[in-house]
């Protein structure tokens, strides 16, 4: 026997940090309320959040590993986009 | 007024703490992984009631403490709902009952949150949310089975059906001179509450609401059906070996 | 959280480019965490998934021993924080079960696996708890074993399953201390509650050093494993390191380990043979409960299909209402 397979929900909680959602982990639910009351007993038992998101896994679009060097390495180059690039004397202050 | 308030206290942490127990029963034998981290939840708030309840008997005068309370007592001394000690059946009798006694808490605890007695006011108003949580993920899996398949459709109405007779144990009087005194609310006056809570999730799941019937009295007055001994013999086993022994 | 040394070994890489699998060593060894979409070999895949599912089997099976007592805990304190701690082996469970799921099995094959006896899970679980020092005795020893297992692999090379121990590792820290606790209030009780105690230590020890898998000249498995950091101490190694910490504790309470042979030698508690033979019979199905813990799994995971397909069938009408 086959068993039929209940949907995978992937968790975000917000913290009282004031911090946005952030990925903690994956439940099993046959639909979205039932995916959210099992996203609060298994991931807020301790305290972690104050608001959950939960989304289907199958509706993320993730990035292909495969073109990490095209997407991501342009950046690395472009110092000028930090403040440390840019020199400003000492007594100036900071700023 | 103390004998009275120990008793309001009493009746309250033992409908808590067999429901707890009843539902730390499933532990490592829920439907699926997510329904066990909830059920034990359920369990621990239910539990941490008890807990708190006892405690507070215990310091009007009840009893030692609240372990003394919870496992040195007799099913004679037990006051708890003759619905809460009923094994736990399937899962649908499980729901079900959570369901029934979560309707009835929900506002017995808002209600309670503005007790006279502070101390019993702010137990209550922790176990207010805790109540309101439970009534919400019954309901919702009560909805799932009534209105699933033709199998959880038929369980879930059997579960009811089962249960109905031993629900107006709730609605029957609190102690009159706590209920006068402000100290608790009078369960009669949350009935209304109920009903509507009850048949609107009822219609919701598609299940029918029983038909009014002949209603089990006893557990308040200590005479329980024959399950409550079992379950505090395993209960009370390890305390009573050891008079005294400190855990 | 209890990962033992059962992983099998995988036949090594065969057929695939050269190039993918050095460029892939290369980023292990570079301390790069590997993630679910990234190219894997093979049989990096299949030993991941194996340990994975079959530490989250371990968990879910690890209930049962301890959920024999819950209903029993002396106090209610002690009932509450069982109750919770076997909760959180679920959670682990679940956790470690979604980790493996990356790996592209779902969690209902896996289950699957252990419910037909193809997967394996920790051979502790198939002892029995015999009484309430137990509690204690799984909680100070097994969850103590398991916590040398489980530190090295929040950092193993796959990055869901490392992630997966951090928060496995960052629960699991009240476990053990909770054991200690009910061992200590036991040996400063009643002598019946320290000979409880002291029945409990020698019922769970040698089990307990069992529970890091065959001795090191034994297990062929461990090379593919630590070149690919899923592992990075071997059996032995992280056996001696619970020993040690673990005879001090031991003495602290005033309890006798039953090895005859336990002595300090240069820094290090050395003990007496491990008797393989019990763990190669247990783990191969005939320990104490094996039976009983399968048949356990199979009823909860029978009775509870119809409430599991009550939900998929309410979620499905309610997706035709919307349409």
């Amino acid at each position: 026997m086959t068993e039929a397979r209940t949907p995978l929900w992937e968790v975000f909680l917000r913290s009282r940090t004031g911090l946005s959602h952030r990925h903690v982990g994956s439940v099993h639910a046959a639909d979205a309320v039932m995916a959210l009351q099992a996203a609060r007993d298994t991931y807020t038992r301790r305290g972690e959040g104050l608001s959950i998101w939960v989304v289907p896994s199958a509706a993320i679009t993730a990035s292909d590993p495969a073109e990490k060097g095209m997407l991501f390495e342009p950046a690395a180059s472009k110092i000028y986009r930090h403040p440390t690039f840019y020199e400003v004397p000492d007594e100036v202050g900071h700023m | 007024m103390s004998d009275r308030f120990s008793g309001l206290l009493l009746r309250r942490a033992d409908d808590a703490l067999v429901l707890g127990h009843r539902l730390s029963e499933w532990t490592g034998h829920a439907p699926s992984l997510e329904e066990e981290l909830a059920l034990a939840n359920l369990a621990l708030d239910l539990i941490g009631q008890a807990r708190a309840l006892y405690a507070l008997a215990a310091e009007k005068g009840a009893g030692e403490d609240e372990d003394s309370l919870a496992y040195l007592r007799g099913d004679r001394e037990y006051t708890n709902l003759l619905l809460l000690e009923l094994p736990n059946g399937d899962f649908a009798v499980t729901i079900a009952r959570l369901f029934l006694y979560a309707a009835f808490m929900d506002p017995f605890w808002r209600a309670a949150a503005g007790s006279r007695d502070r101390d019993l006011a702010a137990i209550a108003a922790k176990a207010e949310k805790e109540a309101a949580y439970h009534l919400r993920h019954a309901a919702e899996w009560l909805i799932r089975l009534g209105d699933g398949t033709e199998e959880s459709h038929r369980r879930a109405q059997a579960a009811l059906e089962r249960l109905w007779p031993y629900t107006g144990e709730m609605f029957e009087p609190e102690d009159e001179v706590l209920v006068a005194a402000d100290v608790c609310p009078e369960p009669a006056g949350l009935r209304e509450a109920w009903n509507r809570t009850v048949d609107a999730v009822l219609a919701e799941a598609t299940l029918s609401r029983p038909a009014e019937c002949w209603m089990q009295s006893g557990g308040r007055a200590g005479r329980h059906t024959e399950h409550l001994g079992h379950m505090l013999a395993v209960m009370q086993s390890v305390a009573r070996a050891h008079p005294g022994g400190k855990w | 959280m209890y990962s033992q040394a059962l992983n099998t070994r995988d036949a090594g890489p065969s057929a695939e480019d050269a190039d993918a699998l050095a460029r892939f060593q290369a980023r292990i060894d570079a301390e790069e965490k590997i993630e679910p979409n990234d190219w894997m070999p093979e049989a990096y895949r299949r030993t991941l998934t194996r340990q994975i599912s079959q530490h989250a089997h371990s968990e879910i099976v690890g209930m049962l021993p301890e959920g024999n007592w819950i209903t029993r805990a002396p106090s209610l304190r002690r009932k509450a924080a069982l109750l919770a701690k076997v909760q959180d082996e679920g959670g682990h469970g679940l956790y470690l079960y979604a980790a493996a799921e990356t790996l592209g099995t779902a969690r209902e094959e896996l289950v699957e696996q252990l419910l037909s006896g193809r997967a394996k899970y920790s051979s502790i679980f198939n002892y029995p708890t015999l009484s309430w020092a137990d509690i204690g005795a799984i909680g100070w020893l097994v969850d103590g074993a398991a916590i040398m297992n489980q530190i090295p692999l929040c950092r193993c090379s796959y990055g869901p399953y490392a992630r997966a121990m951090i928060r496995v590792c960052k629960e699991e820290s009240f476990h053990q201390r909770q054991g200690y606790e009910i061992m200590l209030t036991l040996c400063r009780g009643t002598e019946a509650q320290k000979a409880m105690a002291q029945d409990a230590l020698n019922r769970w020890w040698w089990p307990c050093l069992m529970m890091f898998g065959p001795p090191d000249t034994a297990s062929q498995h461990s090379d593919a494993s630590m070149k690919w950091k899923i592992k990075r101490f071997t059996n032995d190694d992280l056996r001696q390191k619970f020993v040690d910490a673990t005879v001090p504790q031991g003495l602290h309470l005033g309890l006798t380990f039953p090895d005859p042979e336990l002595r300090l030698e240069d820094g290090h508690w050395r003990f007496g043979a491990i008797d393989w033979d019990e763990f190669k019979r247990v783990v191969a199905g005939d320990g104490p409960l094996n039976r009983e813990r399968l048949a356990a799994r199979k009823a909860a995971h029978e009775e509870g299909a119809w409430v599991r397909e009550a939900a998929l069938a309410f979620a499905a009408k309610r997706r035709r209402k919307a349409a």
